[in-house]
């Protein structure tokens, strides 16, 4: 029944989608390959959860189109179900049933017959690291089981494409690291995935590419190296020899970068825009003007630099929430 | 292989209809054995208002021609039904609030089957409840006037109309998004159809212009309905026009809940 997967495992061209007069989507272009992870990342509000949704059928596009597995989904939204796993912010489980139970009925509802829920559901609790707990209510379960089970329920149909919505927001650290070890192997099986997040790191963790979204754009995309070279910049350390030399080693190393003062009257800092290739013409510039260094520090550019040139704010400082959805 | 095979023809989507509402009311059902605290207050607020009324008002209200307890029961019945209903809308709200919507709307499964299931479930609860007020009722002196099988048919009738109503309230629960707002939103939406009917009180102590709403609004039709079969009178025309009622809800509401349903997100 799996036909060919396509090349491209996600397509969406210029989506638009509007509630009142807030622009929750300003023309989104994205492109996921098959077989690799997409990390949107972007602060709260920035229209990563209502891209997530129109992708996964739950909210239809008010300009632009969207292709899933192959399939369209305003044309064949039952098509793209079919082929889907989403996990949202919340983990959207009955609390009421056993985790057993939960896994079943998603089972069903995906119409597989009885016996195959029943034995698909009991695998994923032992894959999740929750056979044991798969007879009692949800109710008794901790947030990182929780989320656990929202995931597994998410896979009950093996779905070549998988969306996940910020699935560790909220988590502590062990959880987290835990969850992240399933992604991967996830991944490692084949499955292409998209994953929106407002942690840098995440991205940088799981991410082949990464889309930055902000006010409804995507406003960068590429590898987490590239937006590090592109956006980031390197800041690099000179620690000088002779404290007389500090004004000639400004003097030089004004042609290369952007010279920034410091405490210390022996430490010269230089921000390269070019990134670590301006690094041999910094020293180049030192050996020019005669400047003799004891210490040299490099330090990379890490996502939130990245992040915070691109938005001119940190991931996680603004707390807008997400646009209230409800269609009226 | 692991991808379910599409539904095929109208054939295939009716049977997948059926199994995916099956499925959410089993679930439903579930769910509400596992709050046994719920299940209680369900029962006790009912039993509370046949005391209330059958004790503490009950002196004070003549009724000409009946005693007071069987002019009383088929209105606590509607009553508990319609109250009944309001679940249906907190149940759905919980779930839009908790991410199960955008779970459930996420699956290839009926597009109905969340608020068939729902209420289907909840017809299977007020049928429980609705056995307690029989119980109840007996207890209290309340008496069957007819034949037992137009006592039934009452009891039909009221479970029909019940479940019309909470196609209702479905729209309330889809449209606030947590159980305490659908609460709040559907009492003022029940009270005037439930007090300001033939429920509690004959309608001729009421203001004219009262009792020109409580005659034709659908609450005291039925009341008035389940009334006739259970005590005797000429039933065909309450007994009609609740249907129609019931009926007409359903056809309107139950599209409406089903459109809303479609568009829920959290």
């Amino acid at each position: 029944m799996l036909a060919a997967m396509p090349d491209v495992s996600i397509r969406a061209e210029g989506l638009v989608k509007h509630f009142g007069s807030v622009h929750a989507l300003d023309g989104v272009d994205l492109e996921v390959a098959t077989g690799t992870v997409l990390g949107l990342l972007g602060p709260n509000g920035a229209g990563k959860t209502t891209c997530v949704r129109i992708l996964t059928t739950l909210l239809r596009p008010d300009a632009g189109r969207a292709e899933v597995a192959g399939v369209d989904v305003a044309h064949d939204p039952d098509g793209v179900r079919r082929r889907i796993g989403l996990a949202g912010q919340y983990a959207a489980v009955d609390e009421n049933l056993t985790g057993l139970e939960n896994l079943f009925m998603v089972g069903r509802l995906n119409h597989l017959p009885k016996d195959v829920s029943r034995r698909r559901a009991a695998e994923l609790l032992a894959r999740f690291d929750l056979a044991d707990a798969g007879d009692r209510t949800v109710k008794t379960y901790s947030g990182g089981m929780r989320r656990r089970l929202d995931l597994a329920a998410a896979l009950v149909n093996n779905p070549p494409v998988l969306f996940l919505d910020e699935p560790t927001t909220g988590l502590d650290p062990r959880s987290r690291t835990s969850l992240w070890g399933v992604i991967d192997d996830l991944v490692a099986e084949g499955t292409t995935l998209l994953l929106t997040t407002q942690y840098l790191e995440e991205a940088d963790r799981l991410a082949d590419r990464i889309a930055v979204v902000d006010h409804g754009r995507v406003i960068a995309e590429g590898t987490a190296t590239e937006l590090k070279a592109d956006y980031g910049s390197t800041v690099v350390e000179i620690e000088i020899a002779r404290l007389r030399d500090a004004g000639k080693a400004r003097r030089a190393l004004a042609a290369v970068g952007h010279v920034r003062d410091g405490n210390d009257r022996r430490k010269v800092r230089v921000t390269l825009e070019e990134g670590a290739r301006g690094l041999v013409e910094v020293v180049r510039a030192l050996d020019g003007a005669d400047v003799q260094v004891t210490d040299l520090d490099v330090h990379e550019p890490s996502l939130d630099d990245v992040f915070l040139s691109l938005t001119g704010r940190t991931a996680t400082d603004e707390e807008e929430t997400e646009p209230e959805a409800k269609a009226s | 292989m692991s991808i379910a095979a599409p539904a095929r023809g109208w054939n295939g989507s009716l049977r997948w209809a059926v199994s995916d509402a099956l499925t959410i009311t089993w679930r439903n059902l579930l769910g509400i054995t596992r709050i046994p605290e719920l299940v209680v207050f369900s029962f006790v607020q009912p039993v509370m208002f046949v005391l209330l009324f059958r004790y503490v008002f009950g002196g004070a209200i003549n009724v000409p021609g009946a005693s007071y307890v069987d002019f009383l029961m088929p209105g606590i019945f509607v009553q508990t039904v319609m109250f009944g209903g309001v679940q249906t809308g907190i149940g759905l709200a919980e779930d839009l609030n908790k991410g199960l919507i955008e779970r459930f709307r996420s699956l290839p499964m009926a597009r109905s089957a969340v608020l068939a299931g729902r209420t289907l479930a909840d017809v299977v609860r007020n049928v429980f409840v609705v056995i307690i007020m029989i119980v109840v009722g007996f207890a209290v002196g309340f008496r069957v006037h007819t034949s037992w099988w137009q006592f039934v048919f009452a009891m039909l009738l009221l479970i029909f109309v019940g479940y019309a109503f909470s196609w209702v309230m479905a729209i309330v629960g889809l449209s606030v998004g947590n159980a305490e707002s659908a609460q709040a939103a559907a009492f003022p939406l029940i009270f005037p159809f439930v007090f300001a009917s033939s429920a509690f009180v004959p309608t001729q102590t009421m203001p004219s212009w009262l009792a020109a709403f409580a005659n034709h609004q659908p609450v005291s039709y039925t009341v008035d309905a389940v009334r006739d079969l259970v005590l005797g009178g000429p039933t065909a025309t309450d007994v009609w026009v609740t249907i129609a009622y019931a009926a007409g809800m359903l056809a309107i509401f139950g599209p409406l809940a089903v459109r809303r349903y479609r568009r829920a997100v959290s």
